[in-house]
């Protein structure tokens, strides 16, 4: 998904993928990969985990732990 | 009836359909959707690697309809972009002024119009800076790249008194608002098109999904609902008065899509985003609408299939009082779908139908059954046989004189449609559910069959092609086509343009492909610019014989530059080339340059990949090669030496003066 949304090979994106280094991951971006996490996952991120969002790492584990609590 | 899983099954069908065309094994069909989606993804990819690109062009088109959202935007734009080049894809450009944030909106937009076949390039104003940007010259709406402006602005925002406030306000401040908001409105409309020619659309305001006074605001003399319906009613109005003007109707959209799930509270007030995500497709879909028809990617006419799509069941086993066609349930939808259907003829768009059958069991219902709502005259041309559907469709197009391209298809059978696609895959395929209550909707929705204007012409077309069947009929009947043009008592009219005929005259500009020696577009503001200016004339042709009225079907348009008349413009719609109006026009175009004292009459021809039947126009009446280079070829009279003489069988006339 990162791949499509930042137009990087997804052999190219790690955990430590950051908006630091790609290119294209601006605020935009971050605003389209929260909305199609949400569609995705079917689930609602709250702005304080928006938040937390600050590498493909973060992200992993933030949805992982989301699924965990909430199985559907 | 339009239960989540019965959606589902239809998107793995849609999906399935996409791998059995492509040869994938039976088991990969059997992996869950998400996973398959994925599959999907990797054929894609192998389809571009293979060059195949309508087969990976139809792919993404599933890929799309299957799950449209932000990731898949981001995959199938990213594809599209790679197969650009081999694409018949329009280009055309969007500039979206603004009042809140609609980035994310982007991508599905361009998604969504890449399957439409247009290469939708979008810039989008800075945020909350519309107003600055329509007054200044040097803003990106003003961009010569710029084919058309979107004005999205919300009520909150250029209203915020009477949306924050309307419970303290008195009457006279709200008279004041209203006043204000739609004087601001209509002022930014007239300043953009006095900077520019570009179509314009414009949302209209939308009212408050909870009115400040609750059920009270009803009760109040001018309700907050009322002054939000005055503001949009003034900028229909002036909408109406100005050219290349569209409203787009944002409060009807939302109330279609319902208010309380159009809006999302937390996208609004972090990212100033009002709406909520799973409704970004849809406002991309609302903004399609104008620009799919702007872009030129309109089907001019529709082909039907008869059975299980017209009427339910299949009229050659259940027999006339078999199938299902009536007011009432089952046959009820396919009624729905008959006034759909019905509704294209009156904005111009021509039905045809395509299907195996029986010939007189297919006549029958469509001459008798008590409960058909489209009958023969209705259709353009038929195809009833057990030929195959292609050939079907290929014949039609050439039978109602206009390109493959111009072509949609319906047809409730999945395998027609992907016959249709492979085959023929600049035609438009609709897709229809699998319930036929949604039929009608799904013609409705589709925007290829959107019009923004509609000339007297558009409303008669049906009539113009029976016609036209009655005239080739007659045709046959004479030995010589002299015999039959002096049979046909041929009457031109020719006449200066007028605000009457402005519309039609830029339309034709627009949509004549063939019969075209410049192809150059113009708008209906460009047309009356033209027109105005010293030294240019446009003149248009209209044209009637004894089987009925063609209507304005041709157009010319010159320019006198010391003593010579250049035509920038000669263009006649494809119902009467072959008639030799086109004679009796330039005739008259070099009788009246001699008139104003020109010594030569000149022309370019521009070859595109359709104006063939025009490439002898200039030669054939005479004319002498000038110059040739990339673009084409620059022809010359010299009206001192020759004259062009009007053939003796159309009797031509000028009207509204002309330069006499």
């Amino acid at each position: 998904m990162a791949s499509d949304l930042f137009g990087v090979p997804a052999n190219q994106i790690s955990n430590a993928s950051s908006p630091e280094t790609i290119e294209a991951w601006d605020s935009v971006q971050h605003l389209n990969l929260v909305l199609a996490l949400e569609q995705k996952f079917n689930l609602q991120l709250s702005p304080e985990e928006i938040e937390q969002m600050k590498s493909i790492g973060d992200v992993t584990q933030l949805i992982e732990g989301k699924l965990q609590v909430t199985p559907s | 009836m339009n239960d989540p899983n019965s959606r589902t099954s239809e998107r793995v069908t849609a999906v399935q359909k996409v791998f059995e065309s492509q040869g994938i094994p039976p088991e990969e069909k059997l992996k869950p959707l998400n996973q398959r989606i994925s599959t999907l993804r990797g054929e894609i990819d192998g389809l571009i690697n293979q060059k195949s690109a309508h087969k990976a062009a139809v792919a993404l088109g599933e890929l799309w309809r299957t799950e449209a959202g932000p990731a898949a935007a981001a995959f199938v734009t990213s594809r599209f972009e790679r197969l650009r080049d081999r694409l018949p894809l329009v280009p055309y450009h969007v500039a979206i002024l603004r009042s809140f944030t609609v980035e994310p909106v982007v991508p599905l937009l361009r998604g969504a119009a890449f399957c439409l076949g247009v290469d939708l390039s979008v810039s989008v104003g800075d945020f909350n800076a519309y107003s600055q940007e329509i007054l200044d010259a040097e803003s990106l709406a003003y961009s010569s790249a710029v084919n058309a402006v979107v004005l999205a602005v919300q009520t909150t925002d250029i209203a915020p008194d009477l949306w924050n406030q309307f419970a303290g306000m008195s009457a006279g401040e709200v008279e004041d608002a209203i006043r204000r908001v739609s004087g601001s409105l209509q002022h930014w409309m007239r300043a953009l098109r006095k900077r520019s020619q570009a179509p314009f659309i414009v949302h209209n305001l939308e009212q408050p999904l909870r009115p400040n006074l609750g059920v009270l605001d009803s009760q109040r003399e001018t309700s907050l609902a009322e002054a939000i319906q005055r503001i949009n009613q003034e900028v229909r109005r002036c909408a109406r008065e100005i050219r290349g003007m569209y409203i787009l109707d944002y409060d009807a959209l939302v109330a279609r899509r319902g208010r309380l799930r159009w809006h999302d509270d937390r996208n609004w007030l972090m990212a100033r985003l009002p709406i909520a995500a799973d409704q970004f497709v849809h406002l991309a879909s609302e903004w399609l609408r104008f620009l799919v028809p702007l872009a030129g990617r309109s089907a001019k006419a529709l082909v039907v299939d008869l059975d299980n799509t017209l009427w339910g069941g299949i009229v050659g086993e259940e027999g006339i009082t078999g199938i299902k066609l009536g007011a009432e349930y089952p046959g009820a939808a396919y009624q729905a779908l008959q006034r759909a259907l019905l509704d294209l003829t009156r904005k111009g768009i021509l039905l045809a139908v395509c299907s195996k059958n029986n010939l007189d069991d297919a006549m029958e219902v469509l001459e008798k059954h008590p409960d058909m709502l489209l009958r023969p005259k209705h259709f353009a041309a038929m195809r009833i046989s057990w030929n195959d559907k292609v050939q079907g469709l290929r014949e039609i197009a050439s039978e109602l004189n206009i390109g493959i391209d111009s072509l949609a298809f319906l047809d409730d059978n999945p395998f027609e449609r992907e016959q249709v696609r492979a085959s023929l895959p600049e035609v438009t395929v609709i897709d229809l559910p699998k319930d036929p209550f949604q039929y009608a909707a799904a013609i409705r929705d589709h925007p290829v069959f959107e019009r923004l204007s509609l000339s007297a012409e558009d409303q008669q077309r049906t009539a113009f092609y029976s016609q036209q069947r009655e005239r080739d009929q007659a045709e046959q009947n004479f030995q010589s086509k002299e015999d039959f043009f002096r049979f046909l008592e041929q009457e031109a009219e020719i006449a200066p343009v007028s605000p009457a005929t402005l519309a039609r005259v830029a339309q034709l500009t627009q949509k004549t492909n063939q019969f075209n020696v410049t192809t150059r577009r113009y708008g209906e503001q460009q047309i009356a610019e033209l027109a105005a200016k010293p030294g240019s004339q446009v003149l248009s042709i209209r044209v009637r014989d004894r089987f009925g009225d063609h209507g304005l079907v041709g157009v010319a348009i010159t320019c006198d530059r010391d003593e010579t008349c250049e035509i920038d413009g000669f263009l006649l719609s494809c119902r009467v080339i072959g008639r030799t109006v086109e004679t009796a026009l330039l005739a008259h175009l070099t009788e009246s340059a001699a008139r104003r004292g020109c010594k030569q009459l000149i022309g370019w021809f521009l070859p595109t990949k359709k104006n063939a039947p025009a490439r002898e126009f200039y030669r054939q009446h005479g004319f002498e090669l000038a110059k040739q280079n990339g673009d084409g070829s620059l022809w010359s009279l010299d009206l001192t030496q020759r004259k062009i003489a009007s053939p003796e069988w159309i009797k031509v006339s000028m009207t509204n003066g002309g330069e006499d």
